[in-house]
């Protein structure tokens, strides 16, 4: 049995607990001021060396395979320390006791004795160790019944949390009283003391409600200590939120988007917007479904929208074109590799379908199928991922009318898909009809792209989806 | 605390209420045997982790049965990339799984089954349980030569692995588990089991091959649904309880609640990668381009399955070191997959110069870094 006494000079240790965040400001307040009293009068903590337990079969070595603390963290007691293996057999080992861990004798991969120290804990004097025995299972029920203090041979009821709190607010436990099951102390019980000590508000317990203003027909038989029912009066008591931030680097995939996202803001961007009435090619696509099912190709609207930029493109090339660094060169692409931004587990890709010049609305349908079942299952491959020209981003099919897209270098220009509404629109005789309505937002880089050719390009565009028999003349 | 008693009562109260068959009258102690509706492995993972973390076993026993569509399920502390091939797997959509208890990766399909044996931690006993598997086997077919060896494998004509063990202790509670294999399909299990990365080094823990068989080779008279009914038989007779299986859906909240997030984080990549003990590459590969081969040596650190430390080292200005430095600095800190690889690759791109040529470069280059993970 080893057993290490510490003695401490400086002042105030504060005990990590993570009960002390459930409270509010006032009790926590009032057990600092309490602590100092008490530190000068109690001893500090004892250095208890817990040992590693029966595994069970006989063995009597494991390997450290992965440790849940380090040194200077406070555990509780059933918190996990650390895994072992041994044999095809993985055992979580947890503490037994409360505290702070002082020392690890293992690092990983190292072996492990049974019967051996593992981690050395400090815990509070006060709370006195029992003799070091090997901890083997404890039946699941009982360990919420710990004797605290044998007063006159009464037991007194209370679970490690409550204790600790009972024990930082130097309370006695048995001049508490129980509400709990077997006349257990719960932390009710410990508020309500301290309450009646200091005066200090406390926030309601759990169980209590706010009463809704009812009309006082029916009384409902609530808790029975109640009586005259009052609409209580809202009192600001300090709300009490333990989470915590949480900061992670920006790595991989993320670090890369902030380089090509500054990048892209350096672009002049312009917007230009429009409405688009979709109805005849809502009727067109019903049509055509079945036939590309036939075929085991999903149609969407996007192979048209795709083909539709590229009938466009073919007399606007200075959208399908590249901006050299200098900004002394123009590239005009002679491929219309048009992007389609998908939104996978990991963010925004954008795979793109290349030379739509030469596809067909079939075969351009069959592609994305493709690289939509690659993007999903995260599987798309650099080829899928560069080259492109010409972006659009279908954003409405999560939600959205306007938008303001980013042109993503080196391209000039992209466009934003809203979602589709029906809305109502006058016709030629002035008649209000139901349209199917959508808006695009195109950005451009303005220092080779104006507003007018932005706006002739979304015209032609525009009208071929309004008219998508008007495509059939000008395809290729 | 409260919780955990309350939500064991669940269980119990639960399991009367919700039995499709009527029958199972016991609420503390006794014997259950139950089998899972799901043949998803994360999904049947996780009903396991609900038993041993809800379920108060201190005067109960629990057998669980259940198959998987195929995926390979590694040990707790173990490198996927030193024990399987990964590729293949993304390509044959077989799924990946990382279990909570120790021991050796497997390949799971239909055609094998998964025995647990749920006991409190001081009656946990795995060569009990494996004599209970061969008697039941040979209680279905005498003829069989199959035995327990010390390393609670199951060997079939002392030569061949049918059954593999491992093992998860807790504080109160212990689950024993096994696989059978009956009719799974051999030739994908070797593939997918050969590691094709070369360079790793690590401490996790490694898998020991052996040749195997499926019971179905020997006696193709049997079906996994008879070797099933057979230990379940056994199991009851042993325990002496109601030979009566309980199915268990392993998506329903209301018998088994909170297991959707248990699943849930059973698929995540900080489980099922992240977990993997700290390792080393370091290897050199030949890479092609145009017409000419290359050699690169690369050598990196992997911890939680990121990159910690990464070094490539090229032939002399085959690249701008201005751009290898790039590519090196963003790798340092991404995860070490090719998916996220092939992101931030193919993103960086479009900073990089518009030059057709080191871009074509950069690529191939970047391809072939995947090729490692």
């Amino acid at each position: 049995v080893c057993i290490h006494r510490v003695r401490s000079c400086s002042g105030i240790r504060f005990i990590k607990s993570k009960y002390v965040c459930v409270f509010d400001k006032s009790a926590l307040k009032f057990s600092h001021q309490q602590r100092l009293f008490r530190t000068s009068a109690v001893s500090c903590g004892q250095i208890v060396q817990f040992k590693l337990s029966d595994i069970g079969e006989g063995i009597t070595e494991v390997t450290v395979k992965e440790w849940y603390i380090k040194e200077g963290d406070s555990v509780s007691q059933f918190d996990s320390i650390c895994e072992v293996q041994s044999d095809k057999a993985s055992v979580t080992i947890t503490s037994r006791y409360d505290g702070i861990i002082r020392k690890l004798h293992y690092n990983l991969d190292e072996i492990a004795y049974v019967g051996k120290p593992l981690v050395d804990i400090e815990i509070d004097a006060s709370k006195g160790v029992s003799p070091e025995e090997d901890v083997v299972e404890t039946p699941p029920m009982s360990h919420e019944e710990h004797t605290h203090q044998e007063i006159k041979g009464h037991k007194t009821l209370a679970t490690p949390a409550v204790r600790r709190l009972a024990m930082e607010n130097n309370i006695k436990l048995s001049e508490v009283v129980g509400t709990g099951k077997d006349n257990r102390i719960l932390k009710e019980d410990i508020l309500n003391y301290l309450a009646k000590q200091t005066g200090a508000i406390l926030p309601p317990s759990p169980k209590a409600e706010i009463i809704p203003p009812l009309p006082k027909s029916e009384t409902v038989p609530a808790a029975p200590k109640d009586r005259a029912r009052k609409i209580p009066v809202p009192v600001s008591r300090p709300i009490v939120f333990s989470g915590k931030d949480k900061t992670e680097p920006v790595t991989g995939f993320h670090k890369a988007m902030v380089k090509t996202m500054s990048a892209a803001l350096k672009i002049p961007h312009f917007g230009y917007c429009d409405e688009i009435d979709l109805t005849q090619l809502v009727q067109l696509r019903e049509d055509l479904k079945p036939l590309a099912q036939v075929r085991g190709v999903k149609l969407s609207f996007m192979p048209f929208f795709i083909k539709a930029a590229s009938l466009g493109l073919l007399q606007y090339p200075i959208l399908n074109a590249s901006l050299d660094e200098s900004c002394q060169n123009v590239t005009y692409k002679a491929s219309h590799n048009i992007g389609v931004a998908m939104d996978t587990e990991q963010g925004l890709i954008v795979p793109n379908v290349k030379n739509v010049q030469v596809c067909s609305v079939f075969e351009i349908a069959s592609e994305l199928n493709r690289l939509q079942s690659l993007g999903s299952a995260g599987q798309l491959g650099t080829n899928d991922l560069t080259g492109g020209t010409f972006t659009l981003s279908n954003i409405g099919t999560i939600g959205g009318t306007y938008a303001k897209p980013v042109i993503l270098p080196p391209e000039v220009a992209i466009g934003a898909l809203g979602k589709i509404q029906v809305l109502p629109r006058f016709n030629e005789k002035g008649e209000v009809f139901k349209a199917q309505i959508m808006n695009v937002s195109w950005s451009a880089d303005h220092r080779i792209i104006d507003g007018a050719t932005m706006a002739r390009f979304s015209n032609l565009w525009k009208s071929y989806l309004e008219n998508p028999a008007s495509m059939l003349l000008d395809l290729k | 605390m409260v919780l955990q008693s309350s939500l064991k009562n669940c269980l119990q109260l639960s399991c009367v209420l919700r039995t499709p068959k009527a029958g199972f009258r016991s609420t503390t102690s006794g014997s259950l045997i139950i089998q899972s509706t799901s043949n998803d492995v994360y999904q049947n993972l996780a009903v396991e982790d609900w038993i041993h973390d809800h379920m108060n076993l201190e005067n109960r026993r629990v057998l669980f049965l259940w198959r998987n569509s195929p995926a390979v399920v590694i040990g707790r502390h173990q490198n996927p990339w030193q024990e399987c091939n990964l590729r293949l797997l993304r390509q044959k959509n077989i799924k990946l799984a990382r279990r909570r208890s120790g021991g050796g990766t497997v390949y799971h399909d239909l055609g094998n089954i998964n025995l647990t044996f749920f006991t409190s931690r001081k009656k946990y006993e795995r060569m009990e349980n494996l004599k209970l598997v061969v008697k039941a086997l040979k209680a279905l077919r005498p003829q069989l030569d199959v035995h327990v060896t010390d390393r609670y494998d199951i060997l079939l004509d002392r030569h061949y692995k049918i059954s593999g063990t491992a093992a998860k202790l807790g504080r109160t509670s212990a689950y024993h588990h096994c696989t059978l294999l009956c009719n799974a399909d051999k030739f994908v299990l070797s593939s997918a089991l050969k590691s094709p990365y070369k360079g790793l080094k690590s401490n996790a823990t490694p898998s020991v091959p052996a040749s195997v068989k499926n019971l179905f080779e020997e006696d193709p008279s049997l079906t996994c649904e008879m070797l099933l009914d057979a230990i379940a038989e056994e199991y009851a007779t042993q325990h002496q309880t109601d030979q009566h299986i309980t199915l268990i859906n392993p998506a329903d909240e209301t018998v088994l609640p909170g297991i959707n997030n248990k699943t849930k984080e059973l698929q995540t990549w900080e489980w099922v990668y992240g977990k993997t003990p700290k390792f080393s590459i370091s290897t050199c590969f030949n890479m092609v381009y145009k017409d000419s081969v290359l050699d690169v040596k690369v050598d990196m650190d992997v911890k939680h399955g990121r990159i910690e430390v990464c070094n490539i080292d090229l032939p002399e200005q085959w690249l701008p070191p201005a751009l290898s430095s790039e590519l090196v600095k963003s790798l340092t800190g991404s995860k070490f997959c090719p998916n996220e690889t092939t992101a931030l690759a193919t993103t960086l791109l479009r900073v990089c110069p518009q030059d057709e040529e080191l871009q074509s470069r950069w690529n191939v280059l970047c391809e072939n870094m995947t090729m490692l993970m």
